[in-house]
């Protein structure tokens, strides 16, 4: 398919990526998850230690410094995203690199569909 | 479902993180063999949005919430392997910079929801298609349900660590019937989610589904044939 389009989504997808970390992110449900409760429940939610990174800028989806509950975390969800979306773009691009030169006749993308 | 520090073991979440590095390492391998250029930029795109909708906790009962763990998302939407690497790099990130599980569990994540939820749960939609209807709503269908599976999947994952290396003195039994009956509950909303998503791109740009490539029409290559008539 046609890379201008491929850029479009990806742009794309990208805002609503970024509107869901946001906006939608603060709303999420406080409530201990399914794991947790299991633990609550059993008894050995007690047995959990801090993080090694319970320290950190962004720690519990918080950026430290912001005291609004809400805008920390959808600050912490937008920072998290890029820094998710960018070590993803530098891995799979490093991927596609390997593959490329491996096989360097099938470097288009049409060629190597199975 | 993101396993803290404390709960398991040192000893098993070393040998967790032993066989999270040989999921990782394979699924580096087959994807650097088999993926497609448009893939690239993707597979990115698949692990900003796990991250994103793994934020979105939604109630599933009093006082419990769930989230997508979306190894079958991402697995359907890039492959397995690529699908792996997506769900193992936000459960990094989450580690390092959110304190979102722990950094000693990592290895036990990455065993839950990227070896099972993402492996295992393109295993069980693969499975799923071969006795289902080859149509695009189908395939739809198809994957919100391994989606669910996926997570009761994860869990049982969850449940053989803590019977290995559970801290605590606590009725195995009764942590497994727990584990299993709220994440089905979640599996629920993970293959609702699910659904909707790849519904959508379906919508869009069905022929970025790699799990359902097969009913993308091929394209031909068409030799010039010598002339038979004549």
């Amino acid at each position: 398919m046609d890379r201008k389009n491929l850029t479009l989504f990806v742009a794309g997808g990208l805002i609503v990526i970024l509107g869901l970390a946001f906006f939608v992110s603060p709303l999420a449900s406080k409530s201990p998850d399914g794991l947790n409760r299991v633990a609550i429940d059993a008894g050995f939610a007690d047995t959990q230690k801090d993080s090694a990174t319970a320290g950190g800028p962004l720690a519990g989806y918080q950026v430290k410094g912001v005291e609004n509950e809400s805008l920390s975390r959808g600050l912490a969800g937008v920072i998290g995203v890029a820094i998710t979306f960018g070590i993803g773009m530098i891995l799979f691009g490093t991927l596609r690199t390997i593959r490329a030169r491996r096989r360097p006749d099938e470097g288009s993308e049409a060629a190597s569909a199975p | 479902m993101h396993i803290p520090d404390g709960f398991i073991s040192t000893g098993v979440a070393v040998a967790a993180d032993a066989v999270a590095v040989g999921t990782v390492g394979v699924s580096l391998k087959k994807a650097a063999d088999t993926m497609e250029d448009k893939q690239a930029p993707l597979a990115g795109l698949v692990a900003a949005f796990v991250f994103a909708v793994q934020m979105l906790n939604f109630p599933i009962a009093a006082g419990t919430s769930g989230h997508l763990l979306g190894g079958v998302l991402a697995a359907v939407l890039v492959g397995p392997w690529l699908g792996a690497i997506c769900i193992s790099l936000v459960l990094i990130v989450q580690a390092l910079f959110l304190a979102d599980g722990g950094v000693s569990a990592l290895g036990l994540n990455i065993v839950n929801m990227a070896l099972l939820g993402a492996l295992g749960g393109y295993a069980v939609f693969t499975a799923i298609r071969r006795i289902t209807p080859r149509t695009k709503p189908v395939v739809v269908l198809d994957a919100a349900v391994a989606a669910g599976i996926s997570v009761v999947m994860a869990s049982i994952g969850f449940w053989v660590e803590y019977a290995l290396g559970g801290v605590g003195e606590v009725s195995l039994r009764a942590v497994f019937a727990a584990m299993v009956g709220i994440h089905f509950l979640i599996g629920v909303g993970e293959a609702i989610i699910t659904g909707l998503t790849i519904g959508a791109v379906m919508a869009v740009r069905p022929d970025l589904v790699y799990g359902a490539r097969d009913l993308m029409p091929r394209l031909e290559v068409r030799s010039p044939t010598p002339a038979q008539e004549g």
